[in-house]
């Protein structure tokens, strides 16, 4: 594992993940769905490459923003979109 | 095949409406269609239910579809997501605000509730436009669907009243009371009513223009407008007849979705994207809503508009007594479908109307262009 | 003469194989990856081993380094704004690139199809789940049940083993007599599909079920357990995490946008892996599903016939044969049995991004009609996703394809201050 750890808020809360972390993982280690869908459900990254946009959420308040792709910068806060 | 007594080519909006418009006056109907109901210029429109005042005759005809769209909307199921948005016509200086003025003047004429926002209103009512516009006129009860359900709906309403629908079935002739098909099939009747929207294929004499439009449509972002958008520079540019033009013109949709327009381009038939002019009109739109430019885009795709040379659609009888016409509506079919309907089956049928029908006999245009 | 400009789209094994070979042969080369770091999917780079190096990997892009192509990571092509020219996203600005000739190696993604409970939580694709580990997501102590169908499914449950997964079960549909000319050919050539540190060596362990497939997975707010059959019997598994996908299907969506012309569902190419287009060459999964081997030798054929070598070596062509028969007994072992297709039910959600159950889109005609009448399709993954599945569902043939390639800020279609690149960033 790679020593460095850095600190992003995910719905508000800090959570410590390895650098170079993908956002959808950090996401799923705190248990946070990426986004609600239209018919209120909650959903996670599905495909982790881009594709299925269900890894979609709100990072620094930019919403739509693909997870899988983006990767955890300190102080990143990202938040469930629905 | 059983008898019937009318035969309608096309299942767009207008189409459909017609269908629905003659089930209930009793005629037994066949409806063909070559794609799916709602697939042609049905599908590429805005669904901006407006009424629009470029000549006496359009605002006629508007106000009375958007009565009966106002009629309607109670019913319409929830997949057509019609909303009572309002249009607000932004003026951009002082030049568009005399045009508020007089655009509000002539609506109260017609009986159109209007009502003219100042700056300060404006940018409450829509507070992501620029700073600096000159004002708008809020027309309050026009409103915003989703164009391929309500064409179902339309066609599901009457097949309830047991007209017949037959999609993948493409024309190659029609007239003389007789509709030739692609698989060498034919039906007759007494009474044709071409619906064809943009294609002219079967009636290549008509006088209609394609007129061809670009759209874009975005994520969800509820929120972000709550009114359709249009800038009344629009009229000095859209209705050019000639050149291609692009206006601001942004709707709202129950999705939270915007679908941003609006272009017109004539002399290009294809279906392609044409780049430059998607990129003026998405410059355009962002001059006057700046937030637009960070939203994500997920669709663009461009659609034909039936354009005449007076702006108003071919709706009545032709030179063939069996054929008759509900084409031509350019960048209005969605609003005037209903209305449209009842002035064609009015027609059909010989009965009175209760809009003078007249502006919009296909005979006021030269005589041999409708010659079936 | 100038050099001709190559660009190559995608980083996986055929990418850099085209590369390399142009490169090598006096083409100005550069790659277009979307991924920040060369590999594609089954080379992706690991953030939590970033030192142990898959051997055919590090081989492939030592030898592209050495070849002198630029690879130019993190930039995603979407949209064609004129014949010649292509735009790239780049972590929110835009590029536009040129080029003289275009190689298109865009892989391939997993097919999934719907079952009562697929869009829970703790549901994911098989590739998808092994792509969301390497990104940092531990699974050390995680039930795991690995389900769906293709090599894939071997190769990923091995792969989370690594990580300290507890492997429940791999679930094939496939029935192994389906398998067995499949399996006779892994025989003659193991390596194929398994590479990688320790997969053969994990493998031994792993259960693995042919002729058994997912029917539905349970849980509230995200899965518990898994119903699993056999045609014959049902059982329900517990577990934590459900990892699910149907093989491949082909990314063909810029190629089509290109212009070029598919055969079936893979883009049509001919002996040079030359398209109809001229000037365009593709190359790898989008010409067929046939894995890593034959992505490289095609890859390698289509860089040298950009760089217009004449004739090619009859080795690559030889071994492109021999690939080519590889991917036909692949496509064969692993094809779908129609129960797989049946698992949805009335109320099951089959395009994820607009919630579309299949019981709306059942009395749909087509593609189109449920488009326009669903909203299947029109959310931003542009059926991608539900459009696979359709296709295997109902045999519905997806429309053209229309730009943007991706969802873009409106300003992507605007933006004059995106610079022309030349692909000479050597
Ligand atoms: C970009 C754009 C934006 C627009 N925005 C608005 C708006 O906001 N508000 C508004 O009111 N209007 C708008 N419009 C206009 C509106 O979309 C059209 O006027 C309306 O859809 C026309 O309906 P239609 O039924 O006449 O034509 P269509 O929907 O084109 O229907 C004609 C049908 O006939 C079928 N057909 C044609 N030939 C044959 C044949 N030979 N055999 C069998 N079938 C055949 C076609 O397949 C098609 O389904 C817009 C148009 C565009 C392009
Ligand atoms: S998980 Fe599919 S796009 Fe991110």
């Amino acid at each position: 594992m790679p020593d460095q750890q850095i600190v992003i808020h995910v719905n508000g809360s800090p959570i410590s993940v390895p650098a170079g972390c993908t956002l959808s993982a950090a996401l799923l280690m705190a248990s946070a769905p990426c986004r609600i869908s239209t018919t209120g459900q909650p959903r996670t990254a599905l495909c982790g490459m881009g594709i299925c946009l269900e890894c979609r959420a709100i990072v620094n308040g930019v919403p739509h923003t693909r997870t899988c792709q983006t990767v955890c910068q300190e102080g990143m806060r990202v938040e469930t979109q629905s | 095949m059983p008898g019937f007594d009318l035969i309608i080519v096309g299942a767009g909006i207008v189409g459909c409406a017609c269908a629905l418009e003659a089930a209930r006056a009793g005629l037994r109907v066949v409806i063909v269609e070559r794609g799916v109901v709602g697939g042609g210029t049905t599908a590429a429109g805005m669904g901006h239910v407006v009424v629009m005042d470029d000549s006496p005759a359009q605002l006629a005809l508007t106000a009375y579809s958007r009565s009966l769209w106002l009629t309607m909307a109670p019913e319409l199921p929830a997949g057509v997501e019609y909303e009572s948005r309002g249009t607000l016509w932004i003026a951009a200086d002082d030049e568009e605000m005399a045009e508020v003025f007089s655009k509000q003047t002539t609506y109260a004429q017609a009986g159109i509730a209007s009502q003219v926002l100042d700056p300060r209103e404006l940018a409450e009512a829509e507070p992501y436009l620029r700073s600096g516009l000159a004002g708008a006129l809020l027309v309050p009860d026009d409103g915003v669907l989703y164009p391929p359900v309500a064409a179902e709906y339309f066609l599901s309403e009457a097949r309830r009243l047991g007209v017949v629908f037959l999609s993948d079935h493409e024309v190659v002739r029609c007239g003389k009371g007789r509709v030739q098909f692609a698989n060498g099939t034919s039906i007759e009747a007494e009474r044709i009513l071409l619906a064809s929207g943009a294609s002219i294929d079967l009636l290549p004499s008509l006088p209609i223009q394609k007129r061809k439009g670009h759209l874009l449509i975005t994520d969800r972002y509820p929120g972000v407008v709550s009114h359709q958008l249009v800038e009344l520079g629009y009229l000095k540019s859209a209705h050019k007849l000639t050149a291609d033009s692009v206006a601001f013109n942004i709707q709202p949709r129950l999705t939270g979705q915007l679908l941003i327009g609006s272009s017109r381009q004539y002399g290009d038939e294809s279906r392609e994207i044409n780049h430059a002019i998607l990129r003026s009109m998405l410059e355009r739109a962002i001059e006057y809503m700046p937030c637009l430019k960070g939203l994500s885009g997920i669709r663009v795709w461009t659609g034909h508009r039936a354009a005449t040379a007076d702006k108003l659609p071919l709706i009545g009888p032709t030179a063939d007594p069996t054929l008759f016409l509900a084409m031509g509506f350019e960048g209005l079919g969605i609003t005037n479908a209903p209305g449209a309907a009842v002035l064609a089956i009015d027609a059909l049928l010989g009965r009175a109307s209760v809009i003078d029908a007249t502006p919009y006999l296909p005979s006021r245009i030269r005589q041999e262009a409708v010659h079936a | 003469m100038k050099p001709a400009d190559v660009l190559v789209i995608g980083a996986g094994p055929a990418g850099l194989a085209a590369a390399t070979a142009a490169s090598r042969n006096g083409c100005r080369v550069a790659v277009l990856d979307d991924n920040p770091a060369a590999g594609g999917q089954i080379w992706r780079a690991d953030i939590t081993r970033p030192h142990q190096e898959d051997a055919a990997r590090a081989a492939a892009i030592a030898a592209f380094h050495t070849s002198g192509a630029a690879l130019l990571p993190g930039r995603r092509i979407v949209d064609v704004p004129s014949p010649s020219t292509l735009l790239a996203e780049a972590g929110g600005h835009f590029e536009t690139y040129r080029w003289d000739r275009l190689i298109l190696t865009t892989g391939a993604r997993e097919r999934f199809l719907p079952f009562p409970g697929w869009t829970l939580p703790g549901v994911f694709g098989a590739g998808g789940l092994q792509a969301l580990v390497k990104g940092g997501y531990p699974v050390a102590g995680k039930r795991i049940v690995v389900a769906g169908t293709g090599p894939l499914l071997l190769a990923v449950a091995a792969h989370l083993r690594e990580y300290g997964a507890s492997i429940v079960t791999v679930a094939e549909q496939a029935s192994t007599l389906q398998m067995l000319p499949f399996a006779a050919s892994l025989l003659r050539s193991p390596g194929k599909l398994l590479q990688g540190a320790g997969y053969r060596r994990t493998l031994g362990a792993t259960p693995y079920q042919t002729g058994c497939w997912p029917i539905s997975g349970q849980g509230d707010e995200k899965l518990r357990s898994v119903t699993l059959t056999n045609g014959r019997r049902t059982w329900t598994v517990e577990c934590d995490l459900l990892a699910c996908g149907f093989h491949l299907v082909p990314n063909t969506e810029l190629a089509q946008l290109l212009g070029c012309t598919l055969q079936g569902s893979f883009v049509q190419v001919d002996s040079q892996q030359q398209t109809p287009v001229a000037g365009i060459y593709c190359a790898g999964e989008p010409t067929g599903i046939a894995g890593v081997d034959a992505a490289q030798v095609e890859g390698e054929i289509a860089g040298l016939a950009a760089a217009d070598c004449d004739p090619l070596p009859t080795r690559l062509l030889a071994r492109r044969a021999k690939e080519a028969a590889f991917s036909r007994r692949l496509t064969h072992a692993f094809r779908l049995r129609p129960e797989v297709l049946k698992l949805a039910s009335q109320e099951t959600i089959v395009c994820r991004c607009e919630d579309v159950t299949f019981g709306q889109l059942q009395t749909r005609s087509n593609w189109t009609d449920a488009k326009l009448h669903t909203r299947c399709g029109m959310g931003p993954c542009q059926g991608r996703i539900c459009g696979a599945a359709t296709e295997a569902l109902f045999g519905w043939q997806p429309t053209s394809v229309r730009a943007p390639l991706f969802p873009i800020p409106v300003a992507a279609f605007c933006d004059e201050s995106s610079s022309l690149n030349a692909p000479s960033a050597r």
